[in-house]
């Protein structure tokens, strides 16, 4: 095991940033911390980088407990979120100060040092950039200076703040396939900090869904989606739309139709996660008030729309009519999953 | 109106560019460039040869040493205090921090001479600072040129510190973390992360601090003494001069220090722009 976390817990003024969290991520494994802001994701990458430190629990980098070992001798490669590049040097020095600032003794000498500059800049694609100052330099050039920067010292594992953040949707695209690829070229132990569950579903080989400081679930991103452990996985991935129902005396009451009751549960109160393709629509007469219709393509027409005070997002099949916006439309569920109120998860359909 | 053709203004998004530009216009030329001029003009009336036996006698010579020299000490020792107390009043939390935080622009408010008159009380041979100072090293500060550096220090300091401290503020704790991540020690990290983003705000606290101190009146004349060839700094001898009627003389001396002190600003102001290299 590359990274091994156990028991993990760190508070701030009582309150829980991290509540007892445990992960073993493989060596070379491309892994994603995903959560909304405040689910304690930004806390474990700083644990882990040495930055803060935890109230309880251990933290190993490769099969070495780093508790006590400070940022600097961690060879932890850290890329923040606003990059944290030294504006007063040239990109060159930036890369370089991981190499500069080390003992005398394991210092390389200066001509190695300017040639492995050369090698990052390359590998990170922005050779023509090795004399100019962060400041003149765009969002895109950034990240990989300090993408850079951070590979220089070798590190044993990298973690990455959110760092396509900061780009503009179209370069951010690009910039993720290219970060993935240049994963799988060094081999070296990813960690992504993302709240964006579309970066951490295509990034990742594992994604660990994070809630209010405790992890809710740690598994490969086609997992979460067709088995969300929990109400809050199911409701965070996938563009869920969630429906209260209940189930008494062995029936289903939801006000959505076309569901069965699962078998041999008690009753009791249930939440309904529903994908927009399990939602199916069509025009005319229903119960349902058509909020919002916008096309998409090949997989049929998108629509919003209110049941009961609930909003949930369903799909008109290619081919047939598509509702007017602020009248009302026929639904049906193909498919749910449900949660019960003791926890236990099942598939409807 | 052939000519206004020349200062015709493109239209501008930006509104009130003629009134703004107008009113600094006025402001520069009233408050700065014609007392400037006037103290350009008035010693020519010695003509050259007048002017030249004015700067070098030797009181005046003595008078340039002092004033400038011991300038550019209190700057060179206010500025690491300086960078000192904008460290400790954005880094640490403490009580009493707010007190500190008002308690340094106390210098600009107080009254230079009653800065001036405590202090001789405190340095000198009687006095809190003095009498250990005279008795344990055989120091003399009061009524020397070193008590000259002692004042300067004190008015030159919050020019420093207030400099320093919202750029001090404002670096983030990010590019901190990033250098310990990356393998450097705490003195490295300042020395070569904190300090170089620092330094430009740190020249111009330096410069402002300098100019300021070669200009200081009130304070040092108490502590100074004042004597001839020794202790006396170039504005007392400007006061001299005018008590003595001898207005071009006095201005041909204001005028030196301000060549003088402008030359120093302007080389100031060019390293920083080395410093700034790279940087809006």
């Amino acid at each position: 095991m590359s990274v091994r976390i156990t028991g993990l817990s760190r508070r701030f003024n009582g309150q829980a940033a991290l509540d007892d969290v445990s992960l073993e991520i493989a060596r070379g494994e491309f892994t994603a911390l995903l959560g909304p802001s405040g689910s304690g994701k930004t806390t474990l990458l700083r644990v882990l980088a040495g930055l803060d430190f935890p109230d309880a629990g251990l933290v190993e980098i490769d099969g070495r407990d780093v508790g006590q070992v400070p940022a600097r001798e961690r060879r932890v490669g850290v890329v923040f979120q606003h990059y944290a590049l030294f504006r007063h040097m040239s990109v060159a020095e930036n890369v370089a100060f991981g190499l500069r600032v080390r003992p005398r003794a394991t210092r390389p000498a200066a001509a190695e040092i300017d040639r492995r500059v050369r090698e990052l800049l390359e590998l990170v694609q922005i050779p023509e950039l090795a004399g100019r100052f962060p400041d003149q330099c765009s969002g895109g050039q950034r990240q990989r200076i300090a993408l850079a920067r951070a590979l220089a010292i070798e590190p044993l594992l990298l973690l990455l703040d959110e760092p396509f953040a900061a780009l503009d949707a179209v370069v951010r695209k690009d910039v993720r396939r290219w970060v993935r690829g240049l994963h799988d070229r060094l081999g070296i132990t990813t960690i992504l900090v993302t709240h964006d569950q579309e970066e951490a579903l295509e990034l990742a080989d594992r994604v660990a869904v994070l809630d209010r400081g405790r992890l809710a679930q740690f598994a490969p991103p086609a997992t979460l989606l067709e088995a969300p452990a929990t109400a809050f996985v199911a409701g965070f991935l996938g563009e869920a739309s969630c429906i209260p129902a209940r189930l008494s005396g062995g029936r289903l009451e939801s006000p959505l139709p076309g569901l069965a009751a699962p078998p041999a549960w008690p009753d009791g109160a249930l939440r309904l996660f529903l994908r927009p393709h399990e939602v199916a629509v069509e025009a005319g007469p229903g119960p349902g008030l058509v909020r919002m219709v916008h096309p998409s393509l090949g997989a049929g027409t998108r629509v919003v729309l209110e049941l009961e005070g609930h909003v949930l997002e369903g799909v008109v099949p290619p081919g047939l009519p598509v509702p007017e916006r602020g009248g009302p439309c026929g639904l049906r569920a193909l498919a749910a999953t449900a949660f019960h109120e003791d926890g236990s998860r099942a598939r409807l359909a | 109106m052939s000519g206004t053709a020349l200062f015709r203004l493109r239209r501008q998004a930006l509104p009130g560019r003629g009134l703004a530009l107008g009113v600094t216009l006025v402001w520069l030329g009233g408050f700065i460039l014609i007392p400037l001029a006037a103290l350009a003009l008035r010693p020519w009336e010695k003509g050259l040869g007048g002017i030249w036996a004015v700067l070098t006698e030797p009181r005046v010579l003595a008078g340039f040493r002092l004033s400038f020299g011991a300038s550019a000490l209190a700057a060179l020792i206010a500025a690491p205090l300086g960078l000192l107390l904008a460290w400790v009043i954005t880094r640490y939390e403490f009580p009493g921090r707010r007190a500190l935080d008002a308690l340094i622009d106390l210098p600009f408010a107080l009254p230079t001479a009653v800065a001036g008159l405590a202090m001789t009380a405190i340095f000198a041979n009687n006095g809190w600072l003095g009498e250990p100072l005279a008795a344990w090293f055989g120091w003399t500060v009061a009524f020397r040129p070193a008590g000259v550096v002692v004042a300067l220090v004190f008015v030159a300091l919050p020019f420093i510190a207030r400099t320093v401290e919202p750029v001090l503020r404002d670096l983030p704790r990010e590019t901190e973390e990033a250098a310990a991540t990356l393998g450097a020690t705490r003195v490295q990290t300042i020395a070569r992360v904190v300090l170089p983003a620092l330094a430009p705000a740190l020249l111009t606290g330096f410069g402002l601090g300098f100019a300021r101190a070669v200009g200081e009146y009130g304070s040092v004349i108490f502590i100074a003494g004042n004597m001839p060839m020794v202790s006396e700094i170039l504005p007392l001898l400007i006061v001299v001069k005018l008590e003595q009627f001898d207005y071009a003389g006095a201005a041909a001396i204001g005028l030196a220090m301000l060549l003088l002190a402008f030359v120093i600003l302007l080389g100031l102001n060019l390293l920083q722009l080395l410093l700034r290299r790279g940087q809006p």
